[in-house]
């Protein structure tokens, strides 16, 4: 569905079913230069179970209006005005990668707001390699294929996608490619290799939260992710074998099972 | 700083595939089977809702299909790929996926004889017509879109004249419209060229030719390449506005680069039902591990028999890009740097009778209505592959009644020539007698 927030148009997918201001919310959050389809086999599912759900296109990715917000603080401060926008008291928020980021630096500055927080491949500081960085400033699209090739797995690189028929690599680079590499990605890498707020947000959050890891992860190694997990006090932690950056797509099935339970159980219906 | 994907010939050999989901097996199996177990009724709805991934029913899909699926779309680039019972059945899949009663298609004039009838007889029974442009008139592809135009449709290099589209600037033209263009990249394969790379939306082979290469097995396949946003255009509401068949689904909004394949198999095969069998698709991927070595040798022994036909006294006139003075060498040179393929097209001294004595009596060669095979094949393609079109229909096509369609094997080249020599010699034979 498209609103406003900030007077700028914002689109979000519902999961397939009407957006219902009486259901529970749950908002998810994409990773660098995506969008909201990395979530679709996460996002149908609780919208046909009894949740209201907005997987948010970023500022200036997929079809929300530009431009990209060039700091984790602002993408933080935009998604507690995305609540209010939808006229909610409160929400939910699951991130992934950058998202983790942006769920962090949320739950800690607006509390009351957020009933649980999952992470999935998150990390409390997330450096860019120089050079991958330089590339997406510069709109080059080999930093797609840098980011896809360490962002997936054996799964991502062999095969195997859970839905049959889809190619991880070549799907993922497609919507970063279909947005734009330099004002998109590149302001995102900017904007994670700037972030210095990560365990400092962490120690903030007080809600329930899980962090979903891929012990193959190279974005965000598995040590960077628990070391994340060790600064919020209420975190739990998954790790899922043979799977990389990509959890929410290269192991859509175990992340889903993960979520579900730990949604159930800290922001039932 | 490079990635570290795998290449060609890697994914050629592994794409799609780990042993370690498969109880180790080095080589794919084949799951012969028809249905697959639920956990629990949650489980079992959430798959029929699309909600999240995995295997109902082998006519929607299949594991050893989906390796076969996620191959080709490695190779190909695209971000996913369904495949079929045939290449005919990829196509119609995709039109039916593609429009609706009242919408209209353009379509190169040279294009497989039973493509040509899908178009001219077969699909304005569901209310879907074509206009027909010849492959080099590209401005032609653009004056014929029309208000109700769903997609371009055509063969890169057209079946049987060899004329070559130029996709790059009729793709421009199609976005410019707000329409997609299609590509049966059969005679290619992904060696050769990869369309999604020239301006193609969808990709189409018929996997059954040289992907596969053994002649032994059925098979197509349709590869979306996820550039085309259906959102940006209200062409298309069956993929952008609710679907009734799946809780008010908008594919585009739902599944974005890989929407087209999701509706074409959610909808498309569950009630048309074009399935690959198991066996069939584990087939095609014996051939598809070898397809590098084959391309090469199918177009160096191509080239050499091109220059064979362009010197025989028995020779009125080769087609194959490859060929300085041929009107498309400069756009095959651009687009098809690793080679112009092993289809050759030729006429023979003599006509039509010349033509049946030399089919009768080459040994080597094949004639049979196929090509791509590892054997060199040869047909007459007025009288039996497009046997069906009208005389005004093979005019546009620019196919005369001279015409050999050759398909160049991986044989020893000399044993190839040796073989046209006998036939050439069979064919002067009717010309002596009727001059008698």
């Amino acid at each position: 569905m498209k609103f406003k927030v900030n007077n700028k148009e914002v689109f979000a997918s519902t999961g397939g079913r009407p957006f219902d201001k009486k259901k529970p919310l749950i908002i998810f959050i994409h990773g660098s230069g995506l969008s909201h389809i990395t979530w679709v086999l996460q996002t149908r599912y609780f919208a046909f179970h009894g949740y209201s759900v907005l997987a948010i296109d970023l500022p200036g990715h997929g079809y929300s209006e530009g431009p990209a917000l060039e700091s984790i603080e602002e993408q933080g401060k935009w998604i507690a005005d995305v609540i209010d926008s939808v006229e909610m008291e409160e929400a939910s928020l699951v991130g992934h990668s950058q998202g983790c980021l942006v769920v962090l630096e949320c739950a800690s500055q607006f509390p009351d707001k957020i009933k649980s927080i999952g992470l999935m491949g998150g990390a409390g500081a997330i450096p860019m390699n120089p050079e991958l960085l330089d590339l997406a400033e510069k709109g080059d699209p080999k930093a797609v294929d840098l980011m896809m090739d360490w962002a997936h797995g054996p799964a991502g690189h062999f095969g195997g996608h859970p839905v049959p028929g889809l190619h991880h690599i070549n799907l993922g680079g497609s919507i970063v490619i279909n947005g734009s590499v330099k004002n998109a990605l590149g302001v995102d890498f900017r904007a994670c290799d700037n972030y210095k707020n990560g365990f400092e947000a962490a120690k903030k959050i007080k809600c329930p939260a899980i962090n979903i890891l891929g012990d193959r992860d190279r974005m965000c190694p598995l040590k960077e992710g628990k070391k994340l997990a060790e600064h919020i006090k209420t975190s739990e932690v998954e790790i899922i074998p043979n799977c990389g950056h990509m959890i929410l797509l290269e192991e859509a099935g175990q992340a889903l099972e993960i979520l579900k339970k730990f949604i159930r159980n800290n922001h039932p219906v | 700083m490079d990635p570290k994907t795998y290449k060609f010939d890697t994914l050629s050999l592994h794409a799609g595939y780990m042993p370690s989901k498969n109880a180790g097996s080095r080589q794919v199996p084949i799951y012969q089977t028809t249905s697959y177990m639920f956990d629990d009724v949650d489980h079992a709805a959430a798959l029929f809702n699309l909600e999240r991934g995995g295997h109902i029913y082998s006519r929607i899909s299949n594991p050893t299909v989906q390796v076969l699926e996620e191959r080709v779309a490695a190779l190909e680039g695209g971000t996913a790929a369904l495949a079929t019972a045939s290449g005919m059945s990829a196509i119609f899949l995709t039109i039916m996926t593609l429009c609706n009663a009242g919408d209209h298609v353009v379509v190169s004039s040279q294009l497989y004889g039973g493509t040509v009838n899908l178009f001219r007889l077969t699909l304005p029974k569901f209310g879907i017509k074509a206009t027909f442009v010849k492959p080099r008139d590209t401005e032609g592809f653009k004056n014929a879109i029309q208000e109700n135009t769903k997609c371009i449709y055509g063969e890169l290099v057209g079946n049987p004249g060899n004329e070559l589209m130029n996709l790059p600037e009729i793709s421009k033209m199609a976005h410019e419209a707000g329409i997609p263009v299609v590509i049966d990249s059969t005679y290619q394969t992904p060696y050769l060229f990869k369309p999604l790379e020239h301006g193609a939306d969808f990709v189409i082979h018929s996997l059954t030719k040289w992907m596969a290469g053994h002649g032994s097995s059925m098979a197509g396949i349709l590869v979306e390449g996820g550039k085309f946003d259906f959102l940006k255009t209200d062409k298309f509401p069956t993929m952008t506005e609710p679907y009734e068949g799946y809780h008010g689904l908008s594919f585009a909004e739902e599944f974005g680069p890989v929407a087209f394949t999701m509706k074409a198999r959610a909808e498309g095969m569950r009630d048309m039902g074009p399935c690959l069998s198991p066996q069939n698709a584990w087939n095609v991927l014996q051939g598809i591990e070898t397809l590098s070595v084959r391309m090469e040798k199918h177009c160096s022994n191509a080239l050499k028999m091109v220059e064979y036909l362009s010197n025989h006294e028995s020779v009125a006139w080769v087609s194959h890009a490859s060929l300085k003075d041929n009107p498309d060498y400069e756009l095959a040179k651009k687009l098809l740097p690793k080679g112009t393929g092993s289809m050759i097209a030729f006429g023979i001294k003599g006509g039509k009778e010349a033509g049946a004595a030399f089919i009768d009596n080459v040994k080597l060669a094949s004639h049979l209505a196929n090509v791509g095979d590892t054997r060199t094949l040869v047909i007459h393609p007025a009288s039996a592959t497009h046997s069906q079109m009208d005389e005004a229909t093979l005019k546009l096509a620019n196919m005369s009644h001279d015409m050999i369609r050759l398909s160049v094997g991986i044989e020893d080249i000399d044993d190839i020539i040796n073989d046209f020599e006998d036939g050439f010699r069979a064919a002067k034979k009717p010309r002596l007698v009727a001059n008698k």
